[in-house]
């Protein structure tokens, strides 16, 4: 649910976001702060996703990446055999994300707990090991797409801004989505499982086939962001399903609020941001994230969409999860 | 006369060398409120696991409402009409009481592949959520989350969750465990109202409520059925004298 | 091919087998016992090796160095459970993800400022540098023979202080009843920081002896990281026994396959279709093995009772 004042900051950010290309125009550097947004809300998109298993579904998912770059892949793949077309690339990414979300969650679901974090890792692990062994594809190094995806009768994505638009145009259809999802019937059950799987299945709920099914839905909005990605750089590679990047995107989900769907969007700006300003004063940056990591885990887990609120959600103590 | 509504034939079910359940049977007549009592270690817990498939057994069958579902899953065995109510409390404390109920009726009516709708606004879920925590006396805490709730209303929501499911069989586990004695009255109060309603297998330490409520009862002791019987035949049984009562004063 | 390369093959496999249990032998009792996920295990792989490459010019003697990098890794263990690790016991297993992957991105970095960006090589001590031979055709480096002695001798000295000590019964236990330890008196704060001494020890010996063999760079733990949770995944959490069989397997696997597979594809498809294949195939072909056993297994081969 949306306080009043979650509302006004919801709104005020995504026209904010919306309003970054003429801003950009004042500030200078205009090519960088429209792609840089643009970076943004795709790992807003893929952040968002995992919070619809982790956040809402309780399902510590530590290998989300592997989805971004399933889409990438689907793409970057399409694009090399000369299918350039977008009615082609984007339904195929959404098709193989669903599938390989399929059997990779049939597999993990069967499992629990730490088991599940160290199965969809490895999987994970699995397929950016595929990446790098694809050499006909660029292997180890990525390749480069010769354009972004073409969708003749519709829009012409080359330039940067309607790019921009486009993403942002996917990022509230998934926000929107994500809220009708959470709220529903469906959305009850996968939050049903994450507080007492026991319970559910007690009451009836054949708890399997609703985590299976969120996985695949969130393995998809991940696979969509994917195919943006790779849109954006006209550039695909192994790193995108590296397991460090599907740490970044938990993180993104914990820094901003974990339960709430628009904090992963807070998360990813703030991260991206973060990593932008430290990358600017040292090389080492990696040695100033990681302990912020740490102080943000043992002391701020509300995530910074908690603080607009000012007061703690209200949670019952000791009650929460079972790992 | 019918067949019963819960057939518990010959169960038998070891953890290693330990038999937690021996060859034991039991039925639960429609409408008849059933206890099982016995000891500390006696597998009333194991019994209530077996019944409700969290468990497998080794042999026997389970038969409910003229299915045999000794090995059909646990949601398969709610949707048949079975219910039970946990001895340790468990609820999703991270959502309202209104909302714990309300699952428990999505639970039964139909599929949850329904992604666009809000279910909080959901009439058809919302308005029998709201009589069952009536029925139960929580109708003034609805919005309260489950896990701010006292023990005593804690236990009446495990009820209400059980109920709202429309079971034919409600099994009860110990739904008086750490209760004082004005909590527990006010529960024996509740158990007389739903008496008839429903069918109601209740595993129970707190005696006084037990002899109070029972029409049946049966006593277990190291997983055997002992005896089963009205309550005055088994105040009067000698076996279950020596084995049992005999040793009441824990 | 021939029954020599094949030979040769096994054992770079089971030599693999045995880092990979000195890896997964510790991270699998830091989680049975403390229930604790720690990602930065490889950090403590990584710091074993790059204490080796700093300590040998130093001392000018491979096996001083060696346990002296071997202390350094249980000393640093040891500080990072002080510091971090102790208030996450009690946390859930994603606040642990989170923050051991804090550390991860922390040590990564870390041996960057301190050692650059190139990787380091250690020389093997003289007197473990030749080889020697096996069978008639079969000739093998005497030092990945020591690996697999040393790991041999771990495996047993873990076999010993798990089953005839009382520092093993009280692990034993503790995986199973925390409360019933707390009980018994025994200091569990000391226990616990113990036996991740224990592990980050196990870690370091394994980074120490993988360095002559790899070269000592930033970001080395990590893919044994993953390896290893495979391992775990196998073997069953908590089950050192799981891990020792489990670690064979998968370095056997991991190594002869992707040796072989390639060869074997090229025996039934074409070989330009095998060589695009093959090494894919190869590389997935543990994953695939984990997959399979947890189909049949969800618990792993030998899940500790609990």
């Amino acid at each position: 649910m949306l306080t009043n004042r979650r509302f006004v900051a919801v709104a005020s950010f995504l026209v904010l976001l919306a309003l970054v290309p003429l801003l950009a125009r004042f500030v200078g550097g205009e090519a960088f702060w429209i792609k840089f947004a643009t970076r943004v809300m795709i790992y807003a998109i893929a952040a968002v996703s995992l919070d619809l298993i982790l956040g809402f579904g309780g399902m510590v998912s530590f290998g989300h990446a592997a989805f971004l770059g399933v889409g990438a892949y689907a793409v970057g793949i399409l694009s090399a055999e000369g299918i350039a077309n977008g009615f082609v690339q984007w339904p195929v990414a959404i098709l193989a994300s669903a599938l390989i979300a399929a059997a990779i969650g049939a597999i993990s679901l069967m499992t629990r707990g730490v088991y599940f974090i160290m199965i969809t890792l490895a999987f994970s692990q699995m397929l950016y090991f595929l990446g790098v062994s694809l050499t006909a594809y660029g292997g180890d190094d990525g390749m480069r797409l010769a354009n972004r995806s073409r969708f003749p009768g519709l829009i012409d994505l080359s330039g940067d801004v309607t790019f921009f638009y486009v993403v942002l145009a996917i990022l509230i259809g998934a926000l929107v989505a994500g809220h009708r999802l959470v709220n529903s019937r469906f959305g009850m059950v996968i939050q049903g499982c994450r507080s007492n799987e026991r319970r559910m299945r007690a009451i009836g709920f054949p708890t399997f086939r609703y985590k299976l099914a969120a996985f695949v839905i969130s393995g998809v909005m991940c696979g969509i962001a994917g195919a943006l990605l790779a849109n954006l750089t006209a550039f695909v590679s192994p790193s995108e399903m590296h397991w460090t990047r599907s740490g970044e995107i938990m993180v993104m989900v914990i820094m901003g609020g974990m339960g709430s769907l628009f904090g992963p969007v807070l998360g990813a700006a703030g991260l991206l941001v973060l990593e932008e300003i430290l990358s600017s004063h040292t090389q080492h940056w990696q040695a100033i994230l990681g302990p912020i990591l740490v102080l943000l885990v043992l002391f701020a887990k509300r995530g910074l969409f908690g603080l607009i609120d000012g007061k703690s959600a209200e949670k019952p103590a000791g009650l929460t999860g079972h790992g | 006369m019918a067949e019963p509504l819960l057939a518990v034939e010959s169960l038998v079910k070891r953890f290693g060398g330990l038999v937690a359940t021996d060859h034991l049977s039991l039925a639960v007549e429609p409408a008849e409120l059933h206890a099982v009592i016995g000891p500390n270690g006696a597998g009333k817990t194991t019994l209530i696991a077996e019944i409700i498939g969290e468990l497998g057994v080794d042999e026997g069958r389970i038969r409910f409402d003229g299915h045999d579902i000794t090995h059909r899953p646990t949601p398969v065995r709610s949707a048949l009409g079975l219910a039970r109510s946990f001895q340790v409390t468990s609820l999703f404390p991270d959502m309202s009481a209104l909302d714990n109920v309300a699952l428990a009726v999505q639970a039964h009516s139909g599929h949850s592949f329904r992604f666009w709708r809000d279910a909080r606004a959901d009439a058809s879920l919302r308005d029998p959520a709201h009589d069952v925590l009536a029925q139960v006396g929580l109708g003034p805490r609805a919005d309260v989350l489950a896990g701010n709730l006292a023990h005593g209303e804690q236990r009446q929501l495990e009820i209400a969750m059980a109920l709202a499911t429309k079971p034919k069989l409600l099994l009860l586990d110990e739904p008086m465990a750490g209760m004082g004695t004005e909590e527990s009255a006010q529960l024996v109060t509740l158990l007389k109202s739903l008496k008839r309603r429903f069918t109601i297998l209740l595993i129970e330490h707190d005696m006084d409520a037990v002899f109070q409520l029972a029409d049946r009862i049966t006593v277990l002791v190291y997983g055997r059925a002992i005896a089963t019987g009205t309550p005055d035949a088994i105040r009067a049984n000698a076996d279950v004298r020596q084995a049992y009562l005999g040793e009441e004063e824990e | 091919m021939t029954l020599s390369l094949f030979l040769t093959q096994a054992l770079n496999g089971v030599q693999f087998g045995v880092m990979l249990f000195l890896m997964a032998a510790g991270l699998t009792l830091v989680f049975g016992i403390m229930n604790l996920v720690n990602l930065a295990h490889g950090s403590l792989y990584m710091m074993g090796a790059y204490f080796l490459a700093a300590l040998v010019p130093v001392t000018g003697n491979f096996f001083v160095a060696a346990v002296l990098a071997v202390a350094a890794s249980l000393a640093l263990g040891i500080v990072v459970e002080l510091i971090a690790l102790r208030t996450l016991y009690r946390r859930d297993h994603l606040d642990q993800v989170l923050c051991t992957f804090g550390l991860i991105l922390f040590f990564n970095e870390i041996v960057r400022m301190i050692w650059g960006a190139t990787a380091l090589f250690v020389q093997p001590p003289p007197i473990l540098s030749g080889f020697v031979q096996l069978l008639p055709g079969v000739i093998y480096p005497v030092y990945r023979l020591t690996i697999m002695g040393v790991g041999l001798a771990v495996a047993i000295f873990l076999y010993w202080l798990n089953g005839h000590t009382r520092l093993g019964m009280l692990i034993r236990a503790g995986a199973s009843n925390r409360a019933m330890v707390g009980a018994l008196g025994v200091n569990i704060t000391l226990l616990y920081t113990l036996v991740f001494g224990l592990g980050a020890a196990l870690a370091g010996l394994a980074g120490v002896m993988a360095g002559p063999i790899l070269s000592v760079q930033s970001g080395m733990g990590d893919s044994i990281l993953i390896l290893t949770f495979v391992v775990i995944v196998i073997g069953g959490i908590g089950s050192i026994r799981g891990a020792l069989v489990a670690s064979i397997l998968v370095g056997v696997v991991d190594t002869v396959g992707r040796v072989f597979l390639p060869l074997v594809l090229g025996a039934v498809f074409s070989p330009a279709t095998s060589s695009k294949v093959g090494p894919a195939i190869a590389s997935m072909s543990i994953y695939i093995l984990m997959a399979a056993i947890l189909f049949f297994r969800p618990q792993g081969l030998f899940p500790a009772h609990r």
